[in-house]
């Protein structure tokens, strides 16, 4: 049976034998208006939740009964005892419906026309009228029966409701919340004791004790397992109402809306229960109104019309997550930098230091609302902050994400504040910490390398420990607890490997001990800001102990980035230390001993020419090569032609025309990191880099390419004068490479936009800017290159164009990966060439949505 | 001279007896670095000899750790600490005083506990405008005796760390 239904059964049967007896009261002192006006609630909160749950033949009932009651209440009608008799009579009617209820889960088939129409006779003040054989109520007096005929189903009901003294009544009893928090205190404290007494058995070895001991446990575990069942209900039951709530608000608003719930089994303490049912209900209604659009700005952002609404529920290491998502139109960065602003929550410039998802908390302020317009549903104002509060309260957490054009997801995090769980009990520091065991993995021993023990490594100030395939990152409990600083690497000790939501890591500690039942125990509220501790318990041997937060360990060791990707699968993809992005450089010497760099990328050729072969054109010396005349430019700023010998030159080439740069020695090619130091104001470079550990000078390209002759970028714009040039948008965080790139691109005829992060480039695409196709880089801070096109292929007016992924990292995977995420082609970071063809092929065969 | 001042003991300990009746005048001393404070009696629901703490990672600097009374894990604030005293000397005789605050218990840790006592509103002053700021935000008063004067806690704004 529903549950629901199973509720308001037990309701009902409690409420019909408190009408009973009060209108026995009545009977006996028919002025007596408290009594009234219990009756008179009673039957309205029946026929309320009738209204609620459907059931019209119940309701039609305690709604006749309901009237008349009311004009007894009101003094409009003056109570007599055929009036109460007629009111029994309608009781009886109302509980041989609630039996058929219990028996079948539905309103049995039947007639209550009778007792209704005298019901309501008797409410016109007309005499009255009972419906039923007098022989059953001796009370009743028959002559004040004149018309109305007893109907022949309602004779049944007074013997039947007799008969069946509802088994709902039987199966369950309501006990008060306050009887079940003092057991499941007093259990709490008989787990301790218990584990007292088995720490004290553990060094005594007094076997008489043990076995009554062992049995005592076993009861005690038992008995806990019991009085934590009878305050768990499952969390559908708060959200029953929602798929209702969800269908009316669709209906108000024009929206569609698909609701979907998953793990409404999940079970928790009924008071939180109670405490998070109106939030949960008040976020759903803000997803429905502001989060998903309307069908029509659906279709026209390329999603489907029908918006979704996803609740999920779920454990995770001794807390219940709820999360709140939405795949509407996300939250309005801007609009909240916007108000903050007019409202003062924020200057300028700390709103210019926070990042997106600080800007977004701001939403969680008192009276802090975006809705443009107030509707009905919600948009006044007050909202996420009592949301907030009320979560708060019960020592929760939440938190959100949002993408604009994606949606939001709100993830509220609630610790089960009595809850019993089993821990292991670590040492760092020299203090003992309960480390909870769902979330340990395995536990490894780690240093005296000559007892064939794995052995802590450092990359730089990072400690990492092969475990069989993998790197596993470590964190140093002693260190990420500012307790005493141990040298991590020459530790012998143990590393608790542990795995939060994807994220798997160790945490190093100095010593395990065992396993032990612990009750979790709030900490106090001025140490609720550290979020390292879940809680705090008792442990058997009476001292305080404080438990760990994995969720809250991996993200002050910066396990768990804020911004983590949105599917897990991408989380697992990327697990494993990388070096950073490398670039093949050539290097070579020109004029001076500093080496200079350039990347390979950008060179079509070395040469090595005759010396004989270069001539002189108006003043500039020029060589005959493959057919045409190129330019040679000297880098070190003049050029004295030698008599004789070879020059070497970088053979720079653009669609049809090259030019030459002439160096005096090729010296390597190298694959390194490029990490420019600005600064130098020397034209032609820059700036200088580290390079095989010497200080090299990177050459700007653009400022030689453009020394080569004035028509070198204007080049192919003869030949493609016909059309508009293609435009393009470029999206890298390096100004070195969005130097290297625009130059390329603009000589090859594209109209080249370059900007440094996905945000500006959506920034543009708000604005309405167009182009034929995005070029992004994938690594870049804050939003990478992967999140931006999904971002783009969610909506907007570029959901269709081109794009390029542009990446240092050009593994299949990750080519797939750019691929799923709605990169049309995943170029290697710098090929010019293939990006050049991947353009041309994207821009002439339109890409199919 | 002794005499007068017995007589004004005795007459104090009259008024405190009349006074008794109203327990929010009702005050338990307490001891910090020579300094006599007081905390009302009603909010003490212990006071506990030298006591095992967990020193807790990370806490408000005034957060001696946690304490285990009969069950309960109780917070411990070091008295002196919140106060910008120095560490006492012989830290191990320190006493803790169990006060409950929203439902929350705290343990304050001082250097000795005094008596219960009741300190009529006569001999109460606002405190003095040259306190250190520290204290005078957590001091409601200062009550005037004969031989020493008391610091009138404020246990809420003791307890509002961090």
């Amino acid at each position: 049976m529903d549950d629901l239904l199973a509720d308001f059964l037990t309701e009902t049967h409690e409420g019909l034998s408190a009408v009973d007896e009060a209108l026995l009261r009545l009977e006996r002192a028919p002025d007596d208006a408290p009594t009234l006006a219990e009756v008179f609630r009673q039957v309205h909160t029946i026929k309320g939740t009738c209204g609620f749950l459907a059931l019209s033949r119940l309701e039609k009932v305690a709604h006749a009964g309901e009237t008349i009651l009311g004009l007894y209440r009101d003094g409009s009608l003056k109570v007599t005892p055929e009036g109460i008799t007629l009111i029994f009579t309608a009781v009886d009617a109302i509980r041989k419906i609630v039996v058929g209820l219990e028996q079948t889960g539905q309103e049995p088939e039947g007639d209550d026309s009778a007792v209704i129409a005298a019901l309501d006779a008797a409410a016109r003040g007309e005499s009255i009228a009972l419906p039923k054989a007098p022989e059953v109520k001796a009370a009743a007096p028959v002559e004040a029966a004149p018309i109305a005929a007893a109907a022949p189903r309602t004779q049944e009901a007074p013997a039947e409701a007799v008969q069946t003294e509802s088994a709902a009544a039987q199966q369950t009893i309501r006990v008060s919340v306050e009887v079940l928090e003092d057991l499941m205190t007093l259990v709490s404290e008989l787990v301790l004791t218990r584990n007292q007494l088995m720490q004290l058995a553990r060094v005594s070895s007094d076997s008489q004790i043990s076995v009554p001991l062992q049995r005592l446990s076993h009861i005690t575990s038992e008995l806990q397992e019991g009085v934590m069942k009878t305050r768990m209900q499952p969390i559908g039951n708060a959200w029953a109402k929602l798929p209702r709530l969800v269908r009316d608000l669709a209906n108000e608003l024009g929206k569609k809306i698909e609701l979907e719930m998953r793990g409404a089994d999940t079970e928790l303490d009924r008071q939180v229960l109670e405490l998070i049912k109106d939030p949960l209900t008040h976020m759903v209604r803000n997803s429905g109104d502001h989060g998903l659009e309307g069908p029509a700005d659906r279709r026209a952002a390329g999603k489907p019309e029908t918006g979704r609404i996803l609740l999920n529920a779920y454990h995770q290491g001794g807390h219940i997550i709820i999360e709140i998502g939405d795949d509407g139109r996300g939250l309005p960065v801007e609009k909240i930098r916007a108000k903050v602003l007019a409202q003062g929550l924020a200057t300028e410039a700390e709103l210019a230091q926070m990042n997106e998802h600080d800007v977004l908390r701001f939403i969680f302020r008192p009276g802090f609302s975006t809705a443009q317009q107030i509707t009905s549903v919600s948009g006044r104002g007050v909202g996420m902050d009592v949301v907030k509060t009320n979560i708060e309260r019960i020592g929760g957490t939440i938190e959100l994400r949002s993408k604009e054009g994606r949606g939001t997801t709100f993830t509220i995090k609630i610790p089960l504040t009595l809850a019993i769980v089993s821990a292991l009990i670590v040492q760092a520091g020299g203090e003992r910490f309960a480390i909870p065991q769902i979330g340990v993995v395995e536990l490894v021993r780690v240093g005296d390398e000559h007892e064939g023990n794995t052995r802590i490594e450092m990359i730089k100030d990072a400690p990492v420990l092969r475990l069989r395939d993998r790197l596993l990152p470590l964190v140093s409990l002693s260190s990420l607890l500012r307790l005493r600083e141990a040298p991590v690497g020459g530790l012998k000790g143990y590393v608790v490997v542990m795995q939060v939501g994807a994220n798997v890591f160790g945490i190093v500690v100095d010593r395990v001990f065992d396993t032990e039942e612990i009750v979790v125990k709030p900490v106090a509220p001025i140490l609720r800001h550290i979020t390292m501790f879940s809680g705090n318990t008792i442990l058997g041997d009476g001292s305080v102990i404080m438990i760990l937060d994995p969720n809250g360990v991996a993200r002050g060791a910066g396990i768990t980035a804020e911004g983590r990707a949105e599917d897990q699968q991408t989380v697992t993809a990327t697990g494993g230390i990388r070096s950073d992005s490398s670039t093949s450089l050539l290097l070579f010497r020109a004029g001076d001993q500093t080496p200079k760099a350039v990347p390979l990328g950008l060179v079509a050729r070395l040469e090595d020419i005759p010396v004989e072969r270069i001539e002189m054109s108006g003043g500039t010396p020029v060589v005959q090569y493959r057919g045409q005349l190129m330019p040679m430019v000297p880098i070190a700023g003049h050029w004295a032609a030698p008599e004789s010998g070879r020059q070497a030159v970088l053979v720079f080439t653009e669609g049809q025309r090259s030019m030459g740069l002439m160096v005096d020695e090729i010296l390597d090619v190298v694959e390194e990191p490029l990490i420019i130091q600005p600064g130098s104001d020397r034209l032609g470079y820059l700036g200088s880099a580290v390079i095989s550990e010497r200080v090299t000078d990177v050459i700007d390209t653009v400022y030689w390419l453009s020394h080569a002759g004035g028509d070198w970028f204007r080049g192919d714009r003869k030949s493609s004068a016909s059309h508009q040039k293609p435009r393009l948008l470029l999206i890298d965080d390096s100004p070195f490479f969005r130097h290297l790139v625009v130059p390329a691109l603009s000589a090859a005829g594209f109209d080249v936009t370059a900007v440094e992060s996905p945000a500006e480039a959506l920034r543009l695409r708000d604005a309405g800017v167009e182009f034929e196709a995005l070029i992004s880089d994938i690594e870049m801070p804050e939003m990478d290159g992967l999140s931006f096109a999904r971002n783009v292929r969610a909506s907007g007016a570029w959901m269709r164009l081109p794009l390029v992924a542009l990446s240092s990292r050009a593994e299949p995977e990750d080519v797939a990966r750019g691929r799923e995420a709605g990169f049309t082609d995943y170029v290697a970071k710098y090929d010019r060439d293939a990006l050049l063809s991947s353009l041309r092929e994207c821009l002439s065969s339109p890409i199919a949505a | 001279m002794q005499s007068i001042s017995e007589t004004q003991r005795s007459s104090s300990a009259i008024a405190a007896l009349a006074l008794a009746e109203r327990e929010d005048e009702v005050f338990l001393t307490l001891t910090v670095a020579g300094q006599t404070c007081s905390i009302p009696v009603l909010l003490v629901r212990d006071v506990l000899g030298p006591q095992a703490i967990t020193p807790i990672p990370l806490a408000p600097a005034e957060v001696a750790g946690g304490l285990n009374l009969r069950g309960r894990i109780v917070t411990a604030i070091d008295l002196r600490r919140r106060l910008g005293l120095p560490p006492a000397d012989n830290a191990d005789k320190a006493m803790s005083v169990v006060v409950e605050q929203a439902g929350e218990l705290y343990s304050l840790i001082v250097d000795q506990v005094g008596e219960v006592l009741s300190l009529p509103t006569a001999g109460i002053c606002p405190n003095p405008p040259t306190l250190d700021p520290l204290w005078r935000d957590v001091s409601l008063s200062v009550y005037r005796e004969e031989d020493r004067l008391i610091v009138m806690l404020d246990v809420e704004r003791l307890l509002n760390i961090g």
